[in-house]
């Protein structure tokens, strides 16, 4: 068990290396010398020079990249080339901002959707498992932003007034003093989701109710709700909390359009903000952070899967 | 199943899973469910729109016709944009950019997620296990960011987005590929074609290739349902096509901010975009239940 771990551990770090140095590489193939761009155009050639020799511009690509990850792993993430901030100033709010919409979503997500997968395995082949399910089918193919500029237009302006169509959070506050601007970002996050948690959990629950075991329950006279929920539930559950760990990592990646539809003030919409300014030094931050958050969520996803299933947890030693 | 007496005659023949009547049975069992005929007629009947509608627009989509944000008239059956040009007839133009950018992607992320898939599968060892380190690595990106990462980098352009989608579907596609063709591998006729010198690209494609179209159709409708959500995303956040371009996603930015008095230029392209990623996941979902029945009736 704990040489599976130390081995899954060590591929995520060396996963994590290649990332950064993807996202080094990457904006390195900007056109021009980045002093010149920071600088613009009017600026003497003394100045850029010294500004080439600040960001270590002189010195080879390897060097760059050793100067750039020594400072992203002493927490120093550069400086905003539209802004002149700190870029862990700028951010750091924004960060938690993210996080607490994550999860929020994910408290209500998760939980209703294992709720929705037991309900439709157990009315499997009713009216209502059809709907549900050929309704999830269409729900899932919907992208992110679409989910939500509908929900602009349902709750937000045009058939009602019930929430904001924008998430104006005032300067210096925490998204979770203003909740009202969080519900329809998080609602858009949890209708992504929930339909791929639920289709697995009520595939799992189908296969687990036609078990000889939970049979044996029955015929010993147990409860209905005793059998689905002592009995069913607990052995179903593992591809269900796989794939919420896997739709937590992909909420990393769909934060970017949802913010961006709703203004609020998170990563996401920081970053299409910078990707607009072309500013690169908080895009390389931000797309670590995004690619980090998802790389260790990965991780904790396999190994929670190893660790909650018995047969693989015997078989890795 | 498989060819077991390896002759001349069991290696001329295809592989007795790709007769063309398992194909007919296929085509059958996915067209029997409603959820499929539902879907291809949402995914033909956008498609439809997206390619005949510049052919039936009133005005071109860069025509100033009325007034800002007008309401529905006789002259613009929608009403007007915040530019006072007809909506209508700029979603009539509006689809074709986002289909054809999603079909170039998905092109591109199936086909190199095919030959990659196929190699690791087939080659194992060291090929393997590099090509699929590569994989995670761009997997550890959310496509969205990816395509961003570049984007800042290299500025907005289509070819550019196309490229990128498709290239960040490949290792998706090489993942699914790989698994069924690991099965494959080890069966008797790619045995047999080995055993009898075949070169290595024709075991590829000859051998391997037919015994995984199944899954290979699952991905291409999957990555098409991705890549039309994916690159109307790209084009409303402005990183794919810029305005005064006419385009889905495009429409749906630029009209978003007087949605609350001149809806039809957000509703439209967002009920378009919707109802055809709606139709291909439906079609895709039913192919696959088809291929699932078919197995499990063998």
């Amino acid at each position: 068990m704990a040489r599976f771990l130390v081995r899954r551990i060590a591929l995520g770090l060396l996963t994590l290396f290649l990332v950064s140095v993807v996202v080094f590489a990457a904006t390195q193939a900007l056109p021009g010398n980045a002093a010149t761009a920071i600088l613009g155009r009017n600026a003497t050639p003394a100045r850029v020079a010294a500004l080439t020799r600040q960001l270590h511009l002189n010195e080879s690509a390897f060097a760059q990249y050793a100067h750039w990850l020594g400072d992203v792993v002493r927490g120093n993430l550069g400086t905003s080339a539209a802004t002149q901030q700190a870029v862990t100033k700028y951010i750091s709010s924004r960060v938690l901002n993210s996080a607490f919409l994550v999860l929020v979503s994910a408290i209500v997500a998760i939980p209703l959707s294992i709720g929705l997968g037991v309900w439709m395995a157990v009315r499997r082949d009713k009216p209502a498992d059809h709907v549900l399910s050929v309704g999830s089918l269409g729900l899932a193919a919907l992208p992110e932003f679409v989910i939500a500029i509908l929900l602009v237009l349902l709750l937000a302006t045009n058939v009602s007034h019930v929430f904001p169509a924008v998430s104006l959070i005032p300067p210096g506050e925490h998204a979770w003093n203003v909740p009202k601007v969080v519900v329809l970002p998080a609602l858009t996050l949890i209708l992504a989701v929930t339909p791929y948690i639920s289709r697995i959990m009520r595939a799992s629950m189908v296969e687990v109710l036609e078990s000889d075991y939970v049979t044996m329950a029955r015929l010993k006279g147990l409860p209905n709700r005793t059998v689905i929920w002592r009995h069913a539930v607990p052995n179903a559950i593992v591809p269900a909390i796989q794939v919420s760990a896997l739709q937590l990592a992909y909420m990393a990646g769909g934060v970017v359009v949802v913010e961006y539809v709703f203004s609020y003030p998170g990563i996401g919409a920081a970053l299409v903000d910078a990707v607009g300014n072309r500013d690169v030094p908080v895009v390389q931050a931000l797309s670590l952070i995004i690619a980090a958050v998802y790389v260790v969520v990965n991780l904790g996803a396999d190994i929670i899967t190893v660790l909650a299933t018995p047969r693989l947890r015997t078989a890795q030693q | 199943m498989s060819a077991s007496v390896i002759t001349a005659e069991s290696l001329a023949e295809a592989p007795p899973a790709v007769g063309q009547r398992r194909w007919a049975a296929l085509l059958r069992a996915t067209m029997s469910q409603w959820r499929s005929r539902i879907g291809l007629a949402l995914f033909a009947f956008m498609t439809l729109i997206a390619l005949a509608g510049p052919l039936i627009a009133p005005h071109s989509p860069t025509a100033f016709v009325t007034a800002p944000n007008s309401p529905p008239s006789s002259q613009a059956l929608f009403g007007g944009d915040a530019l006072g040009r007809d909506v209508w007839s700029r979603f009539l133009y509006g689809g074709r950019s986002v289909l054809g950018m999603a079909v170039a992607a998905t092109i591109i992320g199936v086909g190199l997620g095919l030959v990659v898939g196929l190699t690791a599968a087939y080659l194992k060892g060291a090929v393997d296990e590099i090509l699929m380190r590569i994989a995670d690595v761009f997997m550890a990106f959310p496509q969205i960011v990816l395509a961003l990462l570049l984007v800042a980098a290299f500025g907005p352009s289509v070819p550019l987005i196309i490229l990128i989608v498709g290239i960040s579907h490949a290792p998706r596609v090489a993942r699914v590929i790989r698994g069924a063709a690991l099965q494959v591998v080890e069966r008797d006729f790619v045995k047999a074609a080995e055993a009898v010198g075949e070169p290595r690209r024709r075991v590829i494609f000859g051998e391997l290739l037919p015994n995984v179209s199944s899954p290979l159709l699952v991905e291409v409708g999957l990555r098409l349902t991705y890549s039309i959500g994916l690159i109307a995303a790209l084009n409303f956040i402005g990183a794919g096509i810029q305005p005064p371009t006419a385009d889905w996603g495009v429409m749906i930015n630029e009209n978003r901010l007087a949605v609350a008095f001149q809806p039809w230029g957000v509703v439209l392209p967002v009920v378009a975009i919707a109802l055809l990623t709606i139709g291909t996941n439906l079609l895709t979902d039913g192919f696959a239940r088809a291929v699932i029945g078919l197995e499990r009736g063998e």
